[in-house]
Order: structure tokens, then sequence, then C-alpha cells
């Protein structure tokens, strides 16, 4: 069993917006070992992005954050001084791939000089607290981003370095991304739907690319998605969230195979690939300002009781590995997928 | 589903290309985004037309549906030539062809009222009296599922859902026989593509509706289309029933396409996945078979000679130097 | 509408369209809010130049008439200028800036080119020229304030427009066959019309400064016409003890400018961040 490297306990997450304060997050919990991709797997409003932007702690200033603990390599992010994760953990030992990669950069310039403000700041050999940028370790800097650009397939790394970021195409920017998150040697990469603005065929490359990488360097990835797909490709476990709560966490073969929360069970059934008779999630998503009492999912779930509305349940563990939290998990396996 | 032997839509050689401008908005060249497509659609059928980004395929819908001009190629609808026809000359013959844009929702006025703009395409197109368009407008509503109640209430008063239905009860109000849906599921969540796609289904069998589906999701194609058509950098690559395309691809691109396609619970496609490199510059196309600075299987056939679209045995038609069954 | 409620807690705004308010009703009921209505037209040279008193409240001129029902009356000029000139401006502006920003041929870049040209000479000189030929007259004035106006608001909706027909709605509305007038007509302008509405209120404090600006320059409206700006230029020669000559004019076109400033800000504040994302957010 690898080591613990990231652990959510009871986290809360509230905006205040003006039609009222929007419980974004509610009491998620989620656990990550070293050198494992796990996938947060949710439809829209499920709070994936919010949580993944409050583990590396760039939320906006409206937020208001209660947690147990937020501890990553054994330091709680909640209480350690702000100045000391500005500089040492984010960007530095947890890196983000944005789900849009031509927003993430500066369009006024190019791609060295963003490459170059990055490691200036962030590399791994930078004393902490230094502010001069000495030449040899620009030298080293260089030749560590040249060669991480060529581990990402890009061709002719130092062409690429004096281009602009629109003179790249989609899938150049991501992997441009990808190496940045990359360069600092990272503990932890967060990858928000990093391949959702990708062409499947380019996103089959960029996955690869990813867990090859994130295994070479070992590093963990927190992956969140909507496209179950994406998850089933390089994930090894998987936490399924709805409006806010995590419902499930298992393995990935478990996860889609025996899956235990009748969310999960809806959700796989609505799949293309299995979902010849076009069965959807009957309701609507709910309003984050007024949610639903205790299980969040309760108003639309086929199984739900006076327990569901009452509370959301903690955490059980059903057999090695699976949680859920759930009043009312299924035990039956799930029809295998038409291939 | 299908009747007659005539179909609905014939699409002869189309093209359509946009100028490409410098800096100085000197033109520099053209952007063959729809270069050469040849297609046929029946009457009542749900024709699928996949491919990635640049591919031309929302080009085609918009051409078709007269929101761009056809550079050349023939375009004929319910029998009458409709490709050069000025947007004026046409609007009487396209009164039957419908364009349903990604988010039906957004093609509302959000200064009009709903029932304005449900009224609209009668106004233009209809001298319907004030109660016959009414009893129109409450009809259609029905068959979407939304109370008579919207009527009165502004697009940002309901909500997203809802606003894809209106969208869609617009387009239905001159009773189109062809609507052109581009990307109806982009951006919905899985659980609730599925109601999309039924709704659909439900429109076609109570309207007659034929259907061109594009879309760059191929599991949502494949459920609902009975053809489907894969384009790739302006062109046709292979044509044929859904079933027999996913089953046995023939072309490379498909093929490919197909390959890195993810299905939870099979083969991981990143293990297996071969295509490298990306599209060329969709302005200057490589000679010969555009798909060939990617394809395995290319040769030196294929940069001098671009495969026409030719019919295999089973019906289906392929561009491809090699396309066996 | 909660727009209006809006505006209604804006408290600049709302001052605004009380002086507003107030002005309108000044020059509605001059006649009995005067106390010396006929110094308009009559003279009384031995009460001239009188500091403000009890019975002159405002003081007198240099040709013994009193001041402040003068200023009464030249609210109505002032009104009428403004509400005129405006009102042609946006006549021809707004239908020029439509017809510019919704096609893209030579007819739309000779619209913008030919309000180019009328922009790039100060509207000043220019009226100030027209007004010259023409001769000094209410009419002149107003022509002059119209036909140098119209530009800016030609530019506006030229703007708004342009950047309008990429939307999804206005696309789709052609796609269903409505005639370019109907688009430009029942979709563009509705969307348009809270900037035009802005830029109208502000325009008008515009052009009631320039206004003054030829009255004052004994452009505008001839004597014994109460016209503000021109009693100021009249005060001018007998300036710095006959005071009350300038300050009243003066701070009362500052009054009337700044109201309209302030509401055509609060209706900015209040109308166009929220018809832009189509209502009150969801």
């Amino acid at each position: 069993m690898q080591a613990e490297l990231l652990s959510v306990r009871d986290l809360s997450v509230s905006f205040a917006t003006e039609g009222g304060v929007a419980r974004v997050l509610d009491a998620v919990s989620l656990t990550l070992r070293a050198g494992e991709i796990m996938g947060l797997v949710g439809e829209s409003g499920c709070g994936k992005t919010t949580l993944a932007r409050s583990i590396l702690g760039a939320l906006p200033p409206n937020a208001q954050v209660r947690g147990t603990a937020l501890s990553f390599a054994g330091q709680d992010l909640l209480t350690l001084d702000p100045r000391v994760v500005a500089d040492r953990v984010r960007g530095r030992a947890i890196t983000f791939v944005p789900q849009d990669p031509f927003s993430a950069f500066n369009p006024l310039f190019t791609v060295g000089d963003q490459v170059t403000e990055l490691l200036r700041w962030k590399s791994p050999d930078r004393r902490p607290g230094e502010y001069f940028y000495p030449r040899a370790r620009r030298r080293a800097d260089r030749g560590r981003a040249l060669a991480m650009l060529r581990a990402v397939h890009l061709a002719d790394p130092p062409r690429l370095l004096t281009k602009y970021p629109h003179e790249l195409s989609g899938g150049q920017r991501q992997r441009v991304m990808i190496a940045m998150a990359l360069l600092p040697e990272p503990k932890l990469v967060i990858a928000d739907e990093p391949t959702t603005a990708l062409d499947v065929t380019i996103q089959a490359q960029i996955l690869k690319l990813l867990r090859t990488l994130a295994n070479e360097h070992g590093a963990s990835v927190l992956f969140t998605t909507h496209d179950l797909g994406t998850a089933w490709e390089i994930c090894d476990r998987v936490t399924v969230m709805y409006a806010g709560q995590t419902l499930e966490t298992a393995p990935i073969e478990a996860f889609v195979r025996r899956p235990m929360v009748p969310y999960t069970r809806l959700l796989l059934e609505s799949l293309p690939s299995r979902n010849a008779a076009l069965q959807g999630i009957p309701g609507d998503v709910p309003s984050l300002v007024s949610p639903p009492s205790g299980c969040r999912f309760h108003p639309r779930c086929p199984q739900a009781s006076d327990a569901c509305r009452a509370e959301h349940p903690a955490v059980s563990e059903q057999s090695a590995g699976h949680y859920v939290r759930c009043h009312h998990p299924q035990l039956t396996a799930v029809e295998a997928a038409a291939v | 589903m299908t009747h007659g032997a005539a179909p609905i839509l014939e699409l002869h050689d189309v093209h359509t290309q946009f100028p490409i401008h410098n800096a100085w908005g000197r033109r520099v060249g053209w952007l063959r985004a729809v270069d050469g497509v040849s297609l046929s659609v029946a009457r009542g059928e749900i024709l699928g037309v996949v491919g990635e980004s640049g591919c031309g395929k929302t080009t085609l819908g918009k051409t078709i549906a007269g929101i761009h001009r056809a550079g050349a190629g023939k375009i004929r609808f319910e029998g009458n030539e409709i490709g050069d026809l000025t947007a004026n000359e046409g609007r009487a013959l396209r009164r039957n062809l419908q364009y349903c844009y990604q988010d039906p929702g957004a093609s509302l006025d959000p200064h009009w009222k709903i029932g304005r703009a449900l009224e609209e395409p009668l106004v233009i197109h209809t001298s319907m009296s004030r109660t016959e368009r009414h009893a129109r407008v409450r009809e259609v509503l029905a068959a979407v599922g939304l109370p008579e109640g919207h009527l009165d209430l502004y697009p940002h008063e309901i909500s997203g859902g809802q606003q894809r239905r209106i969208g869609l009860a617009r387009i239905l109000m001159l009773r189109p026989s062809l609507v052109v849906l581009d990307e109806p599921t982009s951006g919905l969540d899985v659980s609730v593509q599925a109601t999309v796609l039924r709704l659909f289904l439900e429109l076609r069998e109570r309207f007659d509706l034929t259907y061109l589906f594009i879309s760059h999701d191929l599991g949502v194609v494949r459920l609902v289309s009975q053809r489907i058509a894969v384009m790739y950098l302006g062109k046709v690559m292979e044509c044929g029933q859904t079933a027999q395309v996913f089953a046995s691809p023939v072309h490379p691109y498909t093929q490919s396409l197909l390959a890195a396609v993810p299905v939870v619970g099979g083969r991981r496609v990143t293990e297996t996945f071969l295509l490298e490199g990306e599209p060329p510059n969709p302005g200057s196309l490589p000679t010969g078979c555009r798909f060939r600075t990617r394809c395995p299987r290319a040769e030196a056939r294929c940069a001098t000679e671009e495969p026409a679209l030719r019919v295999l045995a089973d019906g289906r038609q392929a561009a491809c130097h090699f396309a066996e069954l | 509408m909660s727009a209006l409620r809006r505006l209604m807690r804006d408290r600049s705004a709302m001052l605004g369209l009380a002086i507003i308010v107030a002005l309108v009703a000044v020059a509605v009921f001059a006649t009995p809010l005067a106390t010396f209505p006929q110094d308009v037209t009559t003279y009384h040279p031995p009460n001239r130049l009188l500091p403000p008193g009890p019975k002159f409240w405002f003081g007198t001129d240099r040709m013994g008439g009193d001041i402040y029902s003068r200023l009464l009356f030249g609210a109505r000029i002032t009104i009428l200028i403004a509400v005129v000139a405006t009102s042609v401006a946006v006549l021809i502006g707004v239908p020029v800036g439509l017809v510019a920003g919704y096609y893209t041929n030579r007819v739309s870049d000779l619209l913008m080119r030919v309000s180019d040209v009328f922009l790039a000479v100060p509207q000043i000189v220019l009226a100030i020229a027209i007004a010259q030929t023409l001769g000094p007259a209410i009419q002149n004035v107003i022509l002059a304030l119209s036909v140098t106006y119209w530009p800016f608001w030609a530019r506006l909706v030229y703007a708004e427009t342009r950047s309008l027909r990429n939307e999804v709605f206005i696309e789709a509305a052609v796609a269903l066959g409505a005639s370019p007038l109907r688009v430009m007509a029942l979709h563009v302008l509705p969307s348009i019309a809270s900037s035009v509405i802005v830029r109208t209120t502000i325009g008008m404090g515009g052009t009631i400064l320039v206004a003054a600006a030829l009255g004052f320059l004994g452009l505008g409206p001839p004597p014994p016409t109460p016209e503000w700006g021109r009693m100021i230029a009249e005060s001018r020669a007998f300036l710095p003890q006959a005071w009350w000559y300038a300050a009243a004019p003066g701070i009362a076109i500052l009054l009337v400018v700044m109201g309209f400033n302030l509401l055509g800000d609060g209706l900015r504040d209040v109308l166009d961040p929220r018809l832009r994302r189509g209502g009150d957010a969801g």
C-alpha cells in the first residue's frame, strides 16, 4: 500500500453569490496515495473543479472554506502560512494543468518567456527566497525545459520556445502545459478536464502522455472529468461526486463493473455505448443555494428513503478499497460494456 | 420510416471556402472548409456527419441551410436547386429546411418574450391569422413538453434545458421536412444527453422529420443515425450504414477515429492507439490524399493521386485507394 | 421592472433626475414663477446692474432686466435646443449606424468614412462655422448642433451592431429568413437601446454646453432672447463687480449639464451590464 499523499477531510466550501450563499462543497473527503492517478468524476455543478482549486489554494476571495483537514505531504494546507503555500506548494509541489490551454497562456509573451518565468520561481534548483536568477541556473533550467518538451513529443523544442501561444495548435498547447506542470518536479499534478477541448485522436495521445510521464516522474495525478471514458483510460481509482458531495470511491475496475451507489449505476447506464433505450436520469441538478437535505441526490434516486433525506452518510468501506457514502449500496454487478 | 425513392437532399461536389487575410487585410489564400462533398439523404432517415474539429461538418451544415454560400457544386433540396441562390431567392424554397444551433436556447432573442419568438417564423413566412398562429404555437409547445405559461416569459427566466426545447419548437413552427442538427449534445451531461436524444426521436416521429445529425461524438451518433458520413479536412472519407461502418471501417481515418474513442470497461485506447501527429494546416492541404501525412498505409500513389469516393460491394463509399471489405 | 427600482436607489442619478424635472417645470411654468415676466422683452435702464436683493433675486442685467425671470424663460430655449437638436442627431445617427454596422459592403464603409470626417473636426469649431455662415437664430443653432452631433450616435450604434451581428440569436433570425430590415429594427435595435438611451441622456448635457458656447460667441438667438450663454457673454464687460450677472446663468448651465450627466451615469450602471446578460442573473 503506497503512502498517503493527500488527505481531504470534511471540506466545505461556499461562495457568496447574488442569489444567496452557494454551498458548492459539502463535507467532502478524499484520499490520494503517492504515485496513483485518481479520477474525480462528476457532471456539471458537482464541485470537482472547486475541489481541485481548493487543494491548489486558488479559490476566489469570496469563498469560505471550512474543513477538518487538508493535509498534503504531512502538512495541513489550511493552517499553513499562505506565503509558504504560494511559494513552495502551489506551482511547485502541486501543479495544475488547465482545461483550456489557450486562455492559460498570456497571449502577449512567447512560450519561451512563460516557461522561463515559471522556472525562475518554481524550478527545483531554486533556493527558497531567491530573488535573482543566476546565469548558471538559467542555463540548467533551459536544458531542463528542452528535455521536457522533447519528452512530451513536441518537435523542435528550441524553435517552439520562440513561438507565441496562438501559433500553436490545441494539442501542442496542452503538451506545453503538461511539460510546465512537470518541470517543477511536483508530487501532485491536478489536471482539470485537460482533454475536454481536444479532438478525440489528440485526446488519446495526450492521455497516454500524461499517464506515462506521471509514472516516470513519480507524480500523483488528480484528474477531473465529466467523461467516464477518459477516467477509464488512465485512472487507477475514481471518486464520483454529485452536487458538491462525494458518493463513491473505488479502484477503476470495481467502479465500472461493480458500482454500488445508485447514482453511479445510473450514470454508467446512460453512457451511449450501453444506452440503446436512451434512459437518462430524470430531474435536474439541484441549485447549490438551496440544495436538498441529507444526500443531495435523493430527489432523483430510485432507492431514496427517509434516512437519505435526513443525512448524508459517513464514509463506509464496503470491500477492499471500495468506499461509499450511501444508505443503500447495491452489491450486484453491472452488465459488461458493449465493446 | 423511409418512403419514396427520391432523396430529400442531394449534394453534388459542394465547395465552400473562406478567404484568409493577413495582418494587412489582404487576401492571401483560401480556407477550403468544404472541399468537394457529395452526399444524399433519404426522406425520414437520420444521417450522421462526424469528424474532428476543422473537418468542415459545421460549415457543411450551414451551407446547406443557406447561412454560408456554396462556392461551387449543386445542392438539391426536395427536387429544387438551392445551391446557387441568394438568401432572398432561396428563402421560399428553404422554408422546409431548418438549422438547429448547438445551443438552441441561444438562438432566442433575450429581449423578446417566448411567445413572440415562437410566432416569428410564422409571421415571416406565412400569412396565417393571429388565431391560427396561436393555435400552431400551442400545438408545437405541447409537442416539446412545455406548459403554455412559458409563452409570457423571457428566455432568461427559464432553465437551460427548457430554452433548448423552445429553440427546437421555434424551428418546428414551419413544419420543416429536413432539420440540420449541429452538435446537439455537445457540452451536455451524459445523463441529460439521453433525454435530449429521445426528444429528437419523438419529434421526428411526430412531425415526420429527416435529420442531418452533425456531431463529433461518435457514441451518440451511433445511437441514433442509420447512416453515417465521416469527414476529414473538408471531404467525406467514408459513408455507409452506421452498423457496418462501426463494425468494420474500411478507411484508415475511420479506423483511427474509432480506435481513439474510449470505451468504458473495454480495451484501453492509451495502450493500443497508434495515430501520431496532428491534422495539417487547412489553409495548405497536402497533395493527393489529405490524410496521407498521418495514414499508416500511405504509399507513393497517395501523394500524387487524390482518391475519389467510390462505391464498395456492400453499398458504402470510401475515399481511399486501398479500401477493401 | 427591477431596473427602475435599482435606478431609484442611486442617489446621484435621482439628483440628476430631480434637476432635469426642475428644469422642465421651470420652463413650463416660467410665466407664473417669474417675478418680472415682462423683462424678457422690455428694458428698464434705471435698474441696471443691481446686486441680488429682495426685489430682484438674482440681480439685474445691463438693461435693467431681472436676471431671475430672464433665466426662467431662458430655460425654455435651453430645453428646446437640447431636445430638438439631440432628437435630430439621434434620428440621423442611429439608422446610419445600424445600416453601416449590419452590412459589410462599400455603402457601410462610405457611411462610416463620412461620419469619421465629421468627427475629425472638433464639434465646436464646426458648429461655429455653420452658425456663422447661416446667421444668429435659434434654428441655425439647432441645425449646427444636429449636423455635428449625429456621428457620435452613428459610431456607437455601428460598434454595437457590428459586435451583435455575431450573436447566435441574430444569426438564427437571419437563418430563419428574416429580412435585414426586420433584423435591424426588431432584433438589433432593442438590444442596443440601452446604450443609445445612456448616450442620449449624456448627449443632451453636451448639447446644452455647446449651445451655450455658441450663444456666448454671439452665434445663438439674437437679443433680447434670454439665452444663457449670451447672458454670460454680456456679463463679461461688467465683471468682477457685477458677479451675479455671470454667476446666475453659469450656475444654471452647470446644474443642468450635471443633472443630465448624473442621470446618464445612473442609467448606464443600471442598464448596461444587466441587459447584456439578458436580465437578472438566474
